[in-house]
């Protein structure tokens, strides 16, 4: 553990506000929403963490439960009453998560992602040649001297709620305009997940290859489809080289080309939930719902927590691909939708492949498919256009 | 497997039970500095139904039990005494009504301040509950079980257990009783007329039965808060500073303070006066009345109202307020301990002395204060004293301070509130003979195997 933050976990008053939104409406650390233990909160974890390091407590399974559980979603940062501590508390919960990595101390589905990646380099462990199929069809070209490359990472690759996601963006930044084109197969894993679940090694590994590849090819510019990526490139990428521009796809949207964005008519109440990479991690909460806004016949509603008070899918820290968290009453997803119902939109809009398929499951595991679909912006931009 | 472990599990469900090294540590222990004591049990309930069949459990098995809410009192009183099962209430957050023409709400004891605050400023706007300066997820179980008071202490009627219309409490014996009027008709709406029970599980501290339903008073919530910030540096004039203040009727929270830093603070004596209204006429006429009736203190120049900010104003009208929980961090350590004594107004500056000697001859840095209750009938005056959570001297040296606070408090003629086993000794040997015994036979029939929240409340051998 760096002294950095060795230094301060004793500073941790275990207070509590960490538990909650800034509006104080409901539990919103998803840990501790779900598990419900002191031990599950961000306060607990720093406890635990302090008694870890002086031996009071052993490298248990709990533990290890406990640590991987974070989903790393910044609302104890948001939340905390401290502030020479606050930023620090998901570096530490990482920190120790790197700890518990070296000491090969983790979770099965931990240890299952982390081989998937360093062997296929994908949490699917699909051939690298597939990284590309998402395109098939759309007639998009191989990056090569276009303004903006537009990077997709794992989810958007592989899965197909995120292929889906892929593949309106890409229509949509063809439509407008915006001169873009994509790695395929070349691209390499974003490593922001892979970084968060505490794999700092293969994290390094993942981002030089990106890095490399990016600026032999001479990328300046780059368009994310999900906010984990965007984060990474912009805030990890700098430290190891790698210096782009960049953008998540909202941003483009709802900021640089709204005006030359095509648009129709779509009369719908739409909610919007902030992603935690785009939100909290990079503070952008204003261009999707500007986006989204723009479109003739679109009411939009805020559920209550809302921007810096989001309550996470769930999806975040990697338990996207782990599922340490699981499903259930008190899953993050499924309290979530639940509260997109509340607010009688008819569309939960999202901006993040992983946001779309956790809350999509939760709306089928709620049986809300009646009441609420899930759409992402640039889907429902396209949908207006129909 | 664990025969106990598997019959609670089969009363709330394999995950809201915990036995494991990790839960048992962080429940043994709390944010002050009184000793930590290993649990054998978590259990999280999530109805009445439940705690009853835990209750009865731990009864038969003569299993002791500490209710819990937020575990945020700071003075051990939710770390298990003598082992056996923490109750971690938190699960039992419902708010079960809010009845807006009578004003009163009925929770489940688990809800926390904040997310009562939160319904009823969404569902309610015009009606607000009275917050204790605790973090929000503190429980309003938590805060009636020892007395609490808060942000409408001071205008709208005392203690929050005075704002307490009604109970469902779980007895030792597993039984639910009802207590107030939702006893005898199908509303919460007050204690009265029949006998007051509810007495009997308010103040306590968990050691007569598992409080798991509230009725809890409302009071109006006016759109317009304006805050007014008074100092002098004559300590011996607050009493009737304060008096003059609260006199007119015009304040809603009253509350003094002192503290060293910043440094050009020290030696004064502040004032904070929270104002409401519902129109900024009204608003302009109490500011102005408050003004008035310190006057005189204003003409001699002996004191003063302070400008503030509108950044300060921001911070100083939230309830609660979170600068408090920042206090934690003055000794880059993660802790702070108080002792909050409930005394006459008149013996403020006499306390605050005390306060003064006594960080003094610690050598330890301080924030003293005290909350107007009930329209002056009494204050809580505070002494908070952080430590350093890595510094174990300093906290010896703190918890000596808090013993000796306890003791001055008593001498002075104030009553330490929610305090430590040690500060109860004192209470309980200065207390008339017949009341103890009263208490002690209340809890024998009331709890017959001693299983609630056991070393509470009683004098030990
Ligand atoms: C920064 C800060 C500021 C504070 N300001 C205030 C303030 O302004 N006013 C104030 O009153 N307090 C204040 N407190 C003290 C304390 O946090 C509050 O009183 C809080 O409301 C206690 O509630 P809790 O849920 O945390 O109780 P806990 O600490 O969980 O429990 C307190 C006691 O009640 C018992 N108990 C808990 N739940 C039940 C139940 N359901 N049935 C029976 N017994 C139960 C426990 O066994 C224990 O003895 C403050 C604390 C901090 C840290």
């Amino acid at each position: 553990m760096k002294q950095e933050y060795a230094d301060i976990i004793h500073r941790c008053f275990r207070c509590g506000w960490c538990k909650l939104p800034t509006n104080y409406q409901d539990f919103n650390c998803p840990a501790y929403l779900k598990y419900r233990f002191e031990t599950f909160s961000s306060g607990g974890r720093m406890w635990l963490l302090r008694a870890w390091l002086n031996g009071d407590i052993t490298t248990s399974e709990r533990l290890q439960q406990i640590f991987f559980s974070c989903v790393t979603c910044k609302n104890c940062v948001e939340a905390c009453a401290l502030p020479h501590i606050k930023d620090k508390l998901v570096d530490i919960f990482i920190a120790a998560r790197e700890d518990l990595v070296e000491k090969s101390a983790v979770p099965p589905p931990v240890r299952d992602y982390l081989k998937a990646m360093s062997i296929s380099g994908n949490p699917y462990k699909k051939p690298q040649a597939e990284r590309g199929t998402w395109a098939e069809g759309l007639d998009i070209p191989k990056y090569t001297d276009q303004e903006y490359l537009f990077f997709v990472g794992d989810v958007g690759s592989y899965d197909e709620v995120g292929m889906k996601m892929a593949r309106s963006v890409a229509t949509l930044l063809s439509d407008t305009g915006v001169s873009f084109g994509i790695l395929g197969e070349d691209e390499t894993s974003d490593g922001n997940d892979v970084k968060a679940l505490g794999e700092a090694g293969l994290y390094e590994h993942l981002a030089k290859q990106n890095i490399g590849i990016l600026n032999e090819r001479g990328v300046k510019k780059i368009i994310t489809l999900s906010p984990h990526g965007y984060n990474a490139i912009k805030n990890e990428y700098p430290e190891a080289g790698g210096n782009f521009e960049v953008y998540h796809y909202t941003q483009v949207l709802g900021l640089m080309m709204n005006d030359t964005m095509p648009k129709g008519t779509l009369n719908a109440k739409v909610t919007f939930h902030d992603p935690c990479y785009l939100g909290r991690w990079n503070d952008e909460y204003w261009a999707p719902r500007f986006a989204l806004g723009s479109i003739p016949g679109i009411e939009l509603a805020e559920m209550d927590r809302n921007m810096k008070n989001a309550l996470c899918c769930g999806g975040g820290g990697g338990n996207f691909f782990t599922d340490i968290l699981g499903t259930g009453k008190d899953s993050a997803a499924q309290v979530r939708v639940s509260e997109a119902v509340e607010t009688g939109a008819e569309i939960l809009a999202v901006a993040c492949p992983l946001c779309y398929k956790m809350l999509d499951d939760a709306v089928k595991a709620e049986d809300l498919g009646e009441k609420i679909r899930v759409m992402d912006v640039a889907e429902i931009v396209n949908e207006s256009r129909k | 497997m664990d025969t106990i472990y598997k019959k609670i599990a089969d009363i709330v469900g394999s995950n809201y039970v915990s036995n494991a090294a990790e839960e048992l540590y962080i429940y043994s222990r709390d944010q002050g500095v009184q000793p930590a004591r290993l649990p054998d049990y978590v259990v999280m309930p999530n109805s009445t139904e439940e705690v009853q069949k835990i209750v009865a459990l731990a009864n038969k098995e003569k299993i002791p039990i500490v209710p819990m809410g937020g575990a945020l009192v700071l003075s051990g009183l939710t770390i298990p005494q003598r082992g056996g099962i923490v109750l971690d209430m938190k699960r039992m957050n419902r708010i079960l009504e809010v009845n807006e023409k009578s004003h009163y709400a009925v929770v489940e004891a688990g809800t926390s301040q904040g997310m009562l605050q939160a319904y009823l400023k969404k569902h309610h706007p015009k009606l607000k509950h009275s917050v204790p300066d605790a973090p929000p997820v503190a429980t309003i179980g938590g805060n009636i079980a020892i007395h609490g008071s808060g942000h409408l202490s001071q205008s709208e009627g005392g203690f929050h257990t005075e704002m307490v219309t009604g109970l469902e409490v779980v007895l030792a014996s597993g039984e639910a009783v009802k207590l107030g009027s939702c006893s005898t008709v199908p509303k919460w709406f007050s204690r009265a007329p029949i006998p007051d029970l509810a007495g009997l599980f308010m103040g306590w501290n968990g050691t007569t039965g598992v409080i798991t339903k509230i009725g809890l008073k409302l009071f109006p919530s006016p759109k317009l808060k304006d805050v007014m910030m008074f100092m002098t540096e004559d300590v011996d004039s607050i009493t009737d500073i304060l008096f003059r203040i609260i006199d007119t009727e015009m304040a809603e929270d009253i509350a003094f303070f002192v503290s060293p830093k910043p440094a050009y603070f020290e030696g004064y004596q502040l004032i904070m006066i929270s104002v409401v209204a519902n129109s900024e006429k009204e608003m302009k006429l109490r500011l102005e009345l408050i003004r008035e009736s310190v006057r005189e203190y204003i003409d001699s120049k002996e004191a003063g109202f302070l400008p503030l900010p509108p950044y300060m104003k921001v911070k100083l009208v939230g309830a609660p307020q979170k600068n408090l929980s920042e206090f934690a961090d003055v000794m880059k350590g993660g802790g702070f301990e108080y002792v909050g004594a409930i005394m006459p107004v008149e013996s403020i500056p006499e306390a605050y002395r005390a306060g003064l000697e006594i960080t003094s001859k610690h050598d330890i840095t301080y924030s003293m204060g005290a909350r107007i209750v009930g329209r002056g009938s009494c204050v809580m005056f505070y002494y908070a004293y952080p430590f350093n959570r890595a510094d174990s001297k300093n906290i010896e040296t703190v918890a000596k301070a808090l013993e000796e606070t306890n003791e001055k408090a008593l001498e002075i003629g104030g009553i330490p509130w929610k305090t430590e086993i040690s500060g109860q000794q004192l209470i309980l040997e200065r207390m008339e003979p017949g009341t103890y015994k009263m208490m002690t036979e209340i809890r024998k029939l009331l709890d017959p195997n001693g299983i609630m929240n056991p070393g509470n409340w009683e004098v030990q051998s």
